[in-house]
């Protein structure tokens, strides 16, 4: 029997009274949405036909309320909600601010369109081991990462969609895959894991978890380790988003799973690691991130340049496109290197394009070898006469990957040049331009040879022959192709929603004063 | 007490380290699970260690007594226990179904995803 207290709890001391409005569910309702959907589709998994009609449904539900946070975000500023009614910093705070709705939209158009390739290219056996199911979990994972405002809970999310991914990248067991997933398994699991040592540091120096918080408390810090933390959390979020010295794992498993899971890996996965690099080193430890500038900016130059001279060696397209994964990556971390608002605008335009981009490219590539009958550029070939029309496409998803105008890889990228220059950084700006000169000898010769050049003689070696016109396939491929020629001719609106995104991220007093609304925690 | 757990995560660390850089994908699985429990006694130590103070408030006291035990880092930890038993179970079967159709725990010898002699691309039309 608890005896009552001697005096009245006041309540308003620990817990928000004010009833969420509609427009704060917003915020929660990403995450929910997928972890329910993906929750149906594994009861109801014996049934494979409700399975695509339901997911795409729902991908799609969610791109809608996406545009919504985001409009939210845009006219308001940063939206907080606490789980369980607690005061931040006690409970679990989900805050979004322009850069997390945008990613959130962005990755959710790219998932939208990996869900529709799947119709075609999934077969039966993949959709019974669960192909949808893992989708609905991986986007609630990256959902989830991008929204929420709790350092702990970001490392919660990191799990949810590294354990999906790695249910995705099995899919089939092929040895080649099992290979490939052992690899991607046992780094990506170290990597998540110097993350949470990281965390467990954080919390011994800070006392909390809440990222506001953290922000608030960190200028008025003395004596604290704060380096050896930054220089872990940048080894832990490098190692996600495959930066130079720690990216092994990608060329060795990214080739190895169905297309369509190469296309969601290559488009979200990395941008993940590059989204919490840049949370955290831009918005928590700026001073730090002022002194790690050097060592970021020569990873970013050696990630660009390496990768583009991998992409150059590669004679399968999928590893070919990994490495322009890679190589996208590098073009961030030079941005978080430079730290201008101009360089951090650029690295998240940069970011937004790349989702779009390196999902369409595989699902390009994935295309290109069911026509010509070959993975590689030695045996495939012949593609501009059999399909003139997607030969079109791919071009131009080719050279918009290269950065070339007039789509969308071209911006960014100008923007990193001018802010490198800048600041007096003529080696980054170097590195930007030859590491896009080499990228863009190697995707023009995709174009020469899988293209161009007639058929090659040979038996084809692509797990499905050439088909016809297949709108699950061609679809995607034409709806992110316009959305990067749209962005790349009129990009005042995402260059405008990224310095927006940067400047919040610079100076972070607004997210701050989202989630302590009285300005100061209790 | 800190100490002590240090020196104790720290013995953690290193034999984890030391078994993770084997190449038989088995040792590197042992160490992996060395490396899980070394991190959530970090945890454990970076949240204050006290004894017989637990976090309750008696009948009658608005606050928690003085040095009284943090409840957090045992909630951190509880999460961080079930992921990494769930990543071990997974990276378990893997490794097992690796060695059954690769024949080979040596990851110096997995190569099929990146075959060593993978032909150039073509040099010319």
């Amino acid at each position: 029997m608890a005896t009552p207290s001697s005096t009245p709890v006041d309540l308003s001391a620990a817990f928000v009274m004010a009833a969420p409005t509609a427009g704060d569910w917003l915020v929660i309702l990403p995450p929910a949405l997928m972890i329910t959907v993906g929750a149906v589709l594994v009861m109801v998994r014996h049934r494979i036909r409700l399975h695509a009609p339901i997911a795409i449904a729902s991908l799609g539900f969610l791109v809608f309320l996406d545009m919504l946070l985001l409009w939210k975000v845009a006219v308001e500023g940063p939206v907080t909600m606490t789980m369980g009614r607690w005061l931040p910093p006690f409970g679990i705070s989900f805050t979004v601010d322009v850069f997390g709705a945008l990613l959130a939209l962005v990755s959710a158009i790219a998932a939208l369109a990996a869900g529709i390739a799947a119709a075609s290219d999934v077969n039966d056996s993949g959709r019974r081991y669960g192909f949808y199911p893992f989708l609905m979990l991986l986007m609630a994972g990256v959902s989830g990462a991008f929204l929420t405002g709790d350092i702990f809970n970001l490392y919660v999310w990191f799990e949810v969609l590294l354990i999906s991914s790695f249910g995705l990248l099995i899919l089939g067991s092929e040895r080649q895959q099992i290979d490939g997933a052992l690899k991607y398994g046992i780094l990506n699991l170290l990597g998540t894991t110097f993350f949470l040592i990281a965390v467990a540091y954080l919390y011994a120096i800070f006392g909390t978890l809440n990222m506001a918080d953290i922000a608030m408390r960190v200028g008025s810090l003395q004596g604290a380790p704060l380096m050896t933390l930054s220089a872990l959390f940048v080894l832990a979020f490098a190692m996600k988003a495959a930066a130079f010295p720690v990216n092994f794992w990608l060329p060795a498993s990214y080739h190895t799973p169905r297309i369509t899971v190469s296309a969601l890996f290559g488009g979200l996965l990395t941008k993940v690691g590059i989204y919490a690099l840049m949370r955290v080193m831009i918005m928590l430890f700026p001073l730090q991130r002022e002194e790690l500038s050097l060592v970021i900016g020569i990873v970013a130059v050696l990630t660009m340049v390496l990768s583009a001279i991998g992409m150059l060696a590669q004679n399968d397209l999928r590893r070919l496109v990994g490495y322009a994964v890679i190589a996208g990556i590098g073009n961030m971390l030079a941005g978080v290197a430079i730290g201008s608002l101009a360089g951090v605008s650029g690295a998240i335009f940069y970011a937004l394009h790349s989702i779009i981009a390196m999902t369409a490219l595989y699902l390009v590539v994935g295309r290109a070898a069911a026509i010509s009958g070959s993975w590689t550029l030695e045996g495939g070939g012949g593609i501009y006469r059999l399909a003139p029309g997607f030969a079109f496409l791919s071009l131009a998803m080719l050279l918009a990957v290269a950065g070339l105008p007039p789509f969308s890889g071209l911006w960014p990228k100008i923007m990193l040049v001018k802010a490198s220059l800048d600041i007096g950084a003529w080696w980054l700006a170097a590195g930007i331009l030859v590491s896009g000169f080499l990228s863009t000898i190697a995707l023009g010769r995709v174009f020469l040879f899988a293209y161009w050049r007639p058929q090659a003689a040979q038996t084809p070696d692509a797990p499905y022959g050439p088909s016809a016109m297949d709108w699950p396939s061609l679809g995607p491929i034409i709806g992110l192709t316009l959305l990067v020629t749209a962005f790349g001719l009129f990009p005042e609106g995402v260059i405008r929603l990224s310095e927006t995104a940067a400047a919040g991220l610079l100076d972070p007093s607004r997210y701050i004063g989202s989630v302590f609304a009285t300005g100061g925690a209790p | 007490m800190e100490a002590v757990f240090s020196v104790l995560v720290a013995a953690f660390f290193s034999a984890a380290i030391y078994l993770i850089l084997s190449k038989h994908s088995v040792r590197m699985l042992l160490g992996i699970a060395i490396l899980g429990n070394a991190v959530n006694l970090l945890i454990f130590t970076g949240g204050r260690l006290t004894r017989e103070v637990p976090p309750i408030i008696g009948a009658g006291l608005d606050s928690l007594p003085a040095g009284a035990a943090n409840p957090l880092p045992q909630a951190l930890i509880l999460t961080a226990i079930v992921i990494s038993f769930s990543f071990f179970a997974f990276l378990l079967t893997l490794t097992y179904r690796a060695y059954q159709e690769l024949g080979t725990d040596n990851t110096d010898e997995m190569r099929l995803a990146e075959p060593k002699d993978d032909p150039m691309p073509p040099l010319g039309y």
